[in-house]
């Protein structure tokens, strides 16, 4: 019996309609800690990195860890697991709420789903009964609906994982939503679900998870707790405010991405700023389960055509279809976020794919003829107007379902895909902190601020301020940050927990829960361990060191005014010292030696 | 009578974390397991109202009185009704009678609040929703909060 992990794996044969479970293998669980570790080396095993994201033969895990559900901060996190629709590259998207843990009560660390039922189907487990039953009645319903669906059928009890239309219709950026809006948001993960016609998972669970060590685990547990309530960014900041606090903190810096990368500064900021919509929209905050933080936005807009009520915008949100789309109006953002929230959609590459749509139009590269509409900067009925046509793949929504890579690629205008690996950008100019560039071009699940989030030490000092306008120290730093966020995904608690406690809380808690007499070099070795996998299986999927790039506009237009006025990353530098670091040869291959350090 | 204190609730400063329920299992299941807390947190998503439910410590209790073994009495040093296990007859009226569910049940014992002993768990890791405070305090964070939006409100009405 384990403690901290449930020790059993459910795994599911769609095609077949089969279910049975697993036993949890200890030393595996050890050496890849659980959540996005474990379920990455299973999918490294058992398929095919060259299968199609979208065919049966790609599998999608859904991955707790072992301090998920527990009195560990922050603890209600899972992980998404699976080959991208958007990337083709290894993609583990993270989810907050209450799914994660309620999988845990019902006794799974892990559900992996395998083939494609033929008909909509949807999966419900209440602890050990566990049924493949149809979704017809579900197929075509959004997000909202189709959890209040499951609870009216099953009860209220039910924990619900499901993707909305664009999951269904196969949006390349489709995520899945768990808890009405809580959403293991990017690479496509929802697309992935959809192409298996799984629309919803429904969980209950009554058991427990022990920590091994109990009196440890709790003293280990208040301590981080005492650390973030009384952290400025974790106590204060975020729950004030929400992450949209960075708005004016990141346009200060000048490196809030405005129009598509055109710019680093956006004029109206604190018309969409984390201060605007705690006074204009926010009703009450909300917090996934176990986190003293509550960073979620429960916002209202409460008049006018964009009435109604929901929850976000949170900070990558805001800017992706604010600044981004040089959107000032906080209402009609909003009420785009409430669409990506009910049709299922990463709220990043949405407005970052419109953003795109919106510089292809003024550029000339598409036509209104082909557009239907109108697409201009700063337009932000087009957003609200695209976005569902996007989810329902309507019009050019459909060419803009594909992801801004490929639509920009169809239009002739591949320099205009602000991204790496054909997924966009988040809300940080790589020109404005050159270590969050090195991040992007080397993230395992293509742009991704929450890999290895630079941003933390460049700007906001955590845990020590670097110049973000230097190449110096980046490729360390950065990989220390990409190991620790990789053990710390795996272990099953959110990063934003980072700003207020760091690898020796963490390994307290890794510790007392399980019973595995870890050391911090142990520890950050799973982490270093799962970086290097999740490298391995974008290296068989046909990713080469050429991948591992920025945009031309990073790499050659200088940022063109504010605090980083004339500055563009060295990327080619940073990667050198980076591959060197990592123990990888000048083609980013991990050497023999690494790998056989690792166990790989 | 010594003044005593109670368990209180401002649903107002509930984020629906649900720490408490986590909380109040470990330590008196020794699982992190919320079927069996004590405290259990209604969330109502769509309306953004979160109520944590606790054991209200009934003046006349109604668990007490329908207990046919006299196994639930009221504590003196903490005035929490507990349950003397020696006693329980494992026969659920107290589950049946109690309006709150306030009382669980489990491997033939009724299970409930006992306040912890006059240190409860799940205070310590709230955010600040569930208070252990003396009892006629009871309420005064809501009327003070209360009288706040009125300030506010007489303020604009007198301006």
């Amino acid at each position: 019996m384990m403690s901290a992990y449930a020790g059993k794996i459910l795994r599911i044969d769609l095609t077949r309609g089969e279910a049975r479970t697993e036993t949890l293998d200890p030393d595996l669980a050890r050496a890849y800690i659980g959540g996005r570790g474990l379920a990455t080396k299973m999918i490294m095993d058992e398929t095919n990195p060259n299968v199609d994201a979208l065919a049966p033969e790609n599998k999608l895990i859904f991955s707790t860890g072992p301090l998920t559900g527990t009195t560990a901060v922050a603890s209600g996190r899972f992980m998404a697991v699976t080959k991208g629709a958007l990337t083709g590259a290894i993609a583990s998207s993270n989810s907050g709420g209450y799914f994660g843990p309620e999988l845990k009560y019902a006794g799974y660390d892990m559900i992996v789903l395998e083939g494609a039922a033929k008909k909509p189907s949807m999966i419900v487990v209440d602890d050990d009964k566990v049924e493949l039953l149809p979704a017809k009645k579900l197929w075509g319903k959004d997000v909202h609906e189709t959890e209040d669906l499951l609870h009216l059928q099953f009860g209220d009890e039910f924990k619900c994982v499901s993707i909305g239309p664009a999951g269904e219709k196969l949006v390349r950026f489709a995520c899945i939503i768990n808890d009405k809006n809580r959403a293991a948001g990017r690479s496509g993960v929802g697309a992935v679900m959809g192409a298996k016609n799984l629309k919803a998972i429904a969980v209950r669970g009554t058991g427990g998870v022990s920590a091994a060590r109990p009196v440890g685990f709790r003293a280990a547990c208040l301590d981080a707790l005492e650390k973030l309530k009384a952290g400025a960014v974790t106590g204060e900041g975020l729950p004030s405010f929400g992450t949209a606090v960075l708005v004016n903190v990141i346009n200060e810096c000048g490196l809030l991405p405005t129009r598509n990368f055109q710019q680093g500064q956006f004029e109206n900021a604190d018309q969409i700023s984390g201060e605007t919509i705690a006074r204009d929209i926010l009703i009450r905050r909300r917090a996934c389960m176990a986190c003293p933080i509550a960073c979620g936005r429960v916002t209202r807009i409460a008049e006018g055509k964009y009435a109604g009520a929901g929850e976000g915008p949170e900070y990558e949100t805001i800017w992706a279809l604010g600044a981004n789309c040089g959107v000032s109006d906080l209402n009609a953002c909003t009420k785009a976020n409430y669409v990506c929230n009910e049709l299922g959609m990463d709220t990043i590459s949405a407005g970052a794919t419109i953003a795109c749509a919106m510089e292809l139009y003024e550029a000339g590269a598409v036509t209104r003829k082909q557009t239907g509409r109108a697409l201009r900067f700063g337009d932000g009925a087009a957003v609200v107007d695209m976005m569902t046509k996007i989810g329902y793949r309507r019009g050019f929504g459909d060419i803009m379902a594909e992801g801004s890579a490929r639509m920009a690629a169809k239009f002739k205008r591949p320099d205009l895909f602000m991204g790496v690996k054909k997924q966009e950008f988040p809300a940080y100019d790589a020109r404005g902190a050159f270590g969050m560039g090195l991040q992007y071009a080397t993230s395992n699940r293509g742009a991704c601020h929450v890999r290895g989030y630079m941003i933390s030490s460049e700007i906001l000092g955590v845990p020590r301020k670097m110049d973000p306008l230097t190449s110096k120290g980046k490729a360390a730093m950065n990989i220390a940050f990409q190991d620790l966020t990789a053990a710390l995904d795996s272990a099953g608690i959110c990063l934003f927990t980072t700003f207020s406690i760091g690898a020796p809380e963490m390994l307290d808690m890794l510790k007392t829960s399980t019973g595995f007499d870890y050391d911090l070099a142990e520890m950050l070795a799973a982490g270093e361990r799962i970086w290097n996998i999740e490298r391995l299986y974008n290296l068989k999927a046909g990713f080469t060191k050429k991948d591992d790039t920025l945009p031309e506009r990073m790499l050659r237009t200088p940022m063109p005014a504010g605090p980083a006025k004339g500055k563009k990353p060295p990327l080619q530098k940073m990667l050198s010292e980076y591959y060197r670091l990592r123990g990888w040869n000048s083609a980013g291959r991990p050497a023999k030696k690494k790998l056989a350090s690792l166990g790989l | 009578m010594s003044r005593m204190k109670t368990l209180t609730v401002n649903p107002d400063l509930c984020t629906s974390c649900r720490m408490c329920e986590l909380a109040c299992s470990a330590k008196h299941s020794g699982e992190f397991r919320p079927s069996r807390a004590h405290v259990h947190v209604a969330v109502f998503v769509d309306d953004a109202v979160y109520i944590p439910m606790v054991c209200m410590q009934c003046a006349d209790a109604p668990c007490m009185r329908v207990c046919p073994s006299g196994a639930l009495a009221r504590d003196p040093e903490t005035n929490a009704v507990v349950v003397h296990e020696e006693r329980c007859i494992g026969c659920r009226l107290c589950v049946m009678a109690c309006p709150f569910g306030a009382i669980r049940y489990w491997n033939g014992l009724a299970r409930k609040c006992d306040l912890c002993g006059g240190d409860p768990e799940c205070v310590r890791v709230c955010n600040g929703a569930l208070g252990f405070d003396f009892e006629e305090r009871d309420g005064a964070a809501a009327r003070r909060a209360y009288a706040q939006r009125l300030r506010h409100t007489l303020k604009e009405v007198t301006a």
